[in-house]
């Protein structure tokens, strides 16, 4: 969901500050237009946090409670037992996600370093041309390929030796392919700034090859464009649901899918859905709070200018 | 003589990200689009399901439920990119400034970015839920706790063929703090001169950015709006969640797509389907990628 530029991924510092103006941020304009504009800003923090208060709200009552006077009150007695119910449900599911989600974020970003290493410094004939396609591969609707994909991956499964490949395994193939064109984004553009020309054409007049090179100069000073490519693609193998859903099933699907299956029988169980929710959406969460500047690292590489 | 070998060992550096982007990108692409023209009569009877080639094309093109599910996608896509647009411009606005604890706001605009869809559907259609009076439950009886049962809706599940811009509030709710970042970067782009100079010289606040601001804001503007335009057209997870599978009512072509192969076990319809949405989301990408391309060429000439 990006776009090609020649701007570094931004990892310090994604979205500037102000440049000082010798005023304390916040205090420019009337008394009143200040006030108005703080009065937006937390009306707009409170829009935000409904579904959220909805979740939190929900997931500590007995099912007894969700009806529909007291939905959006606190509830009037603590339980635990949605988040109980939620974790005994979901926990397999928590486990094969966590597999897929490092495996995806810790293979795709070596490829993508390997191919931004190239895309930026060592480019071949033709390199515009397929970094072009690669990023075309980042924009289709996926729906244009599941049809044979889930084809060839079947045939591979049904090979001799190979009935192992199903679930989590066909995932994170699917997700490291898939990534390949934005982790080789982020990578581009990261060294294309980060790694000086000057320091490769040194390095290959003391003869050192490309491989001594990449190893030894290049990937030393990679950490930062691993960080964002690892949370971006984490993040996106954990979220995801239409792989999962052409994919996998109840018995060997990432959480995504049996969260799904769990908000969608006939007699829901408020509580221990909106837990699930939680739960499910915890260790993204976390990322993302812990993390937040790489993470919106990952989201702007990119689209501006 | 050096050069050229160094980029021999470059391009096998990629080559397998080549290979697998060729076969699992292009040749998957390819055999999707063969599928698509497929002729198919069912075994039993012989009877013909599709003539093949073109014409099952214009056959689901053609059909009802498709032009339902075309339309269904324009009135969630101008709503969802309309509202992400305006959302993120004012929150972006609001911010630009520098506001104390700016670093707190901008995290809880961009929070719901780390949710995913399926996620937050399961609590949207709870929130959506279109019961109104003594059945209301979610948003509409938050609005009737605060007196505005007027405001009560069926949401998407409205009696009219409007209902999917529905749809587009928990869409414009997950991606608005997204075309935030991307404005609040580009006024931050924008040298403290231009704004000084436009002052000294008399203009307004209203007028600076009319004049001063916008304009420089042109291009990242255009790239929300493809961004967001082509998550529009992808959108699926978000729909099957709050709608479940099979809804006819908020059916879009990437949900019929899964509602063909898996309930109707109609390949050739659901490729036919699948190749029409690649190509309508190839339409404004492609003229985007030259474009960037372009100004890229530009900037390092």
């Amino acid at each position: 969901m990006t776009a090609t530029t020649t701007e570094p991924v931004p990892v310090a510092e994604v979205i500037p500050k102000r440049k000082t103006t010798g005023r304390a941020p916040g205090t420019e304009g009337t008394v009143a237009g200040r006030t108005l504009r703080y009065a937006l800003l937390l009306a707009f923090v409170i829009l935000i946090f409904i579904p959220l208060y909805v979740l939190l709200v929900t997931s500590f009552k007995t099912s007894g409670q969700v009806n529909a006077r007291e939905a959006w009150t606190l509830p009037s007695l603590w339980s635990v037992a949605g988040w109980k119910a939620a974790w005994s449900a979901l926990a397999p599911p928590l486990w094969r996600s966590v597999v897929l989600a490092v495996s995806v974020a810790v293979l795709s970003a070596m490829l993508g370093s390997l191919n931004g290493f190239v895309f930026a410094k060592w480019r071949f004939r033709g390199a515009t041309l397929v970094f072009t396609l690669f990023l075309f591969g980042m924009f289709i609707p996926y729906q244009a390929i599941l049809i044979p994909l889930q084809g060839m991956l079947i045939q591979i499964q049904s090979m001799p030796g190979m009935s192992w490949f199903d679930g989590i395994w066909k995932l994170i193939i699917v997700h490291v392919i898939y990534g390949i064109p934005i982790c080789a984004l982020i990578f581009r553009n990261y060294y294309a700034t980060a790694v000086p020309t000057e320091i490769l054409e040194a390095a290959k007049v003391d003869g050192a090859g490309t491989l001594r090179t990449f190893a030894s100069i290049v990937l030393p000073i990679s950490a930062p464009a691993f960080v964002v490519a690892m949370i971006w693609q984490f993040t996106s193998a954990w979220n995801d649901f239409l792989f999962a859903l052409f994919l996998t099933n109840r018995n060997n699907g990432p959480v995504t899918y049996v969260l799904n299956e769990l908000a969608g029988g006939q007699n829901p169980d408020y509580p221990s859905i909106m837990a699930g929710v939680l739960l499910a959406s915890l260790p993204t969460l976390l990322v993302y709070v812990i993390l937040g500047k790489y993470f919106v690292g990952g989201l702007m590489s990119g689209s501006v200018k | 003589m050096r050069k050229s070998r160094d980029g021999l060992v470059g391009f096998l550096f990629v080559l397998p990200s080549i290979i697998l982007v060729g076969i699992f990108v292009y040749w998957f692409i390819f055999k999707n689009v063969s599928t698509s023209f497929d002729r198919v009569t069912t075994r039993a009877t012989k009877r013909v399901l599709h003539d093949g080639g073109v014409s099952n094309y214009s056959q689901l093109l053609g059909s009802p439920d498709y032009q339902h599910a075309l339309f269904n996608l324009l009135v969630l896509t101008v709503v969802f990119v309309a509202g992400t647009m305006l959302f993120g411009l004012l929150w972006a606005i609001l911010l630009e400034k520098g506001v104390t604890a700016e670093g707190v706001f901008r995290s809880i605009y961009l929070l719901p970015m780390a949710i995913s869809f399926i996620a937050a559907g399961i609590v949207w259609r709870w929130l959506l839920a279109p019961g109104k009076g003594d059945q209301a439950s979610g948003l509409n009886q938050l609005l009737a706790m605060l007196g505005l049962e007027r405001f009560q809706s069926g949401w998407w599940q409205s009696p009219n063929s409007f209902s999917m811009a529905a749809m587009a509030i928990p869409a414009i709710w997950q991606l608005s703090g997204y075309v935030m970042a991307l404005f609040l970067a580009g006024f931050r782009g924008i040298s403290e001169d231009q704004r000084e100079a436009a002052r000294i010289d008399g203009a307004s606040e209203w007028k600076i950015y009319r004049h001063v601001l916008f304009p420089q804001l042109s291009p990242i503007a255009l790239s929300a709006l493809i961004i967001i335009g082509h998550m529009s057209m992808k959108m699926f997870d978000l729909i099957y969640a709050i709608a479940g599978q099979n809804s006819y009512k908020a059916s879009v072509p990437s949900t019929m797509m899964w509602t063909q192969l898996f309930q109707q076990g109609d390949p050739t319809a659901a490729a036919v389907n699948a190749t029409i949405l690649l190509v309508l989301v190839a339409l404004i990408v492609i003229p985007y990628l030259m474009y960037t391309n372009k100004t890229e060429k530009g900037m390092r000439g």
